[in-house]
């Protein structure tokens, strides 16, 4: 079953006129938001992006941009106690699983 | 080309292997040394030991999970050469164990990146798992002079962290996305190094979901001693009827923590709103009635468990935010900052009513 969250993929970004088709978005992607038609990438699927940044970071030719952000409440709340960005805590879920996102 | 050492290697080769603290070296899961083009390798063991596998259940339950790491390095498997491959992963030893029991039976190469002891995505999106670490591992690992081609394969979710592009310009290694899952690994080379969207893709599955489920009951913790406390107090004044009295409020309080570590993962999908909070405050809030009907409770005290019960469920359920797989920053701080008066509020009616079921007694 694919979730959902909320606002996902807002700060996601694709300039198709930079994009050169390489596919490799599509390939890095955990959550099948591009596809690519035509030799050029399109987003099919932003509500379903947990802005990772993994598509920005491996386009070659800089079509991608997105805000990062880790997408923890954990991580959040020790931000705004101590006045910063959102911080992963010692302990917190770091070091989780293989399939667990956070941090 | 190989041959086996005894347990000792001399610590000057073993240097040239990117290793510096041999002590380290001295664990379970390395199964002796082998000597590869002069130098001396660590060959690893591809099946997991028992060890291996009560290591990771204790690190499930967060205990000693911030030390359970492997020392970053170039290791062997099986018997590896000129032409096998090289799969990067990092030093958190589930990870290390997730990949090397998934390539029983080849020949390859691991180098693990330092990434603090933290797993490969967590670590990417930290950035411990990154480029400039790769870059460092793969020189000082002297690994071009190690294999003769030039590919390293890294796990999908290594690619927060990671830029091909930059990696393959510095280094003239070029990566290749393996699989999410190192399980996948031999389906995907059998494939032809070629993945499918299920191969691409996270899932979240109750499997996953459980398992991030133990070190969330860990983290709860607190809840107990206040629950317990409350319950005492509910109680009061002390007599033959106290424990009447604090018996089922401490069973629907300390019900908390299940309703939110357990219930919640396990329905997570049938749940109903996107936000966790939400989700885990319905499992909460329906939890306080049922315990009200079953103990027969007063309606004023049934009420103040769902006013106690709901924001606290619904705390734990947002913590599990971290550990899902889907959720992104934006939705996270919504989340935060819509349910945290309403909590605050909730929690203080929730006492006043508790107050006020005791006083009247209704």
């Amino acid at each position: 079953m694919k979730l959902k969250y909320l606002r996902n993929g807002q700060t996601l970004a694709l300039d198709a006129g930079t994009c050169v088709g390489c596919g490799a978005c599509v390939d890095v992607c955990p959550h099948a938001v591009f596809e690519v038609d035509g030799g050029k990438a399109r987003i099919v699927g932003r509500d379903y992006c947990m802005e990772c940044g993994a598509c920005a970071r491996n386009c070659p030719v800089g079509a991608l941009s997105v805000k990062v952000g880790v997408g923890c409440a954990a991580a959040i709340i020790i931000g705004k106690l101590r006045g910063t960005a959102p911080t992963c805590g010692e302990g917190g879920c770091c070091g989780e699983s293989e399939r667990s996102s956070c941090c | 080309m190989s041959a086996l050492l005894s347990r000792k290697p001399d610590p000057a080769l073993t240097r040239q292997a990117g290793f510096l603290m041999l002590d380290e070296l001295k664990k379970p899961w390395v199964e002796k040394f082998m000597v590869f083009k002069g130098r001396t390798i660590p060959v690893v063991a591809a099946r997991l030991s028992s060890a291996d596998r009560r290591g990771s259940l204790k690190a499930r339950w967060g205990w000693g999970r911030m030390r359970y790491a492997v020392l970053p390095g170039l290791y062997a498997l099986g018997a590896p050469g000129e032409a096998s491959p090289v799969f990067v992963s990092a030093n958190y030893k589930m990870s290390f164990d997730a990949l090397r029991s998934s390539l029983v039976g080849i020949d390859a190469w691991i180098l693990v990146l330092d990434t603090k002891g933290i797993n490969v995505w967590c670590a990417a999106g930290k950035g411990t798992f990154g480029t400039k670490e790769l870059l460092g591992r793969v020189a000082s690992t002297k690994l071009a002079a190690v294999v003769g081609h030039r590919t390293l394969i890294l796990p999908q979710l290594g690619a927060p962290g990671v830029s091909a592009p930059e990696i393959a310009r510095l280094s003239g290694f070029r990566v290749e996305w393996g699989p999410v899952r190192a399980a996948d690994i031999k389906a995907w080379l059998a494939a032809g190094r070629r993945k499918d969207e299920p191969t691409r893709s996270v899932t979240f599955g109750l499997r996953d979901r459980m398992a991030v489920a133990p070190v969330e009951i860990v983290h709860s913790w607190p809840i107990l001693p206040a629950a317990l406390a409350l319950a005492a107090l509910y109680g009061l004044p002390a007599g033959g009827a106290w424990l009447a009295r604090s018996l089922p409020a401490a069973i629907l309080l300390l019900g908390i923590v299940p309703a939110g570590t357990i219930l919640f993962p396990a329905l997570l999908p049938w749940l109903p709103s996107r936000a966790f909070v939400v989700k885990g405050a319905l499992l909460g809030g329906l939890w306080a009635f049922a315990c009200g009907a079953v103990f027969k409770m007063p309606a004023l005290e049934t009420l103040a468990g769902f006013f106690l019960a709901a924001p606290a469920a619904g705390f734990l359920a947002m913590n599990f935010t971290g550990a899902s797989t889907y959720t992104c920053q934006p939705g996270a701080l919504l989340e935060v900052e819509r349910s945290f008066w309403p909590m605050i509020a909730s929690l203080a009616a929730g006492l006043a009513l508790a107050i006020g079921a005791r006083a009247f007694g209704i």
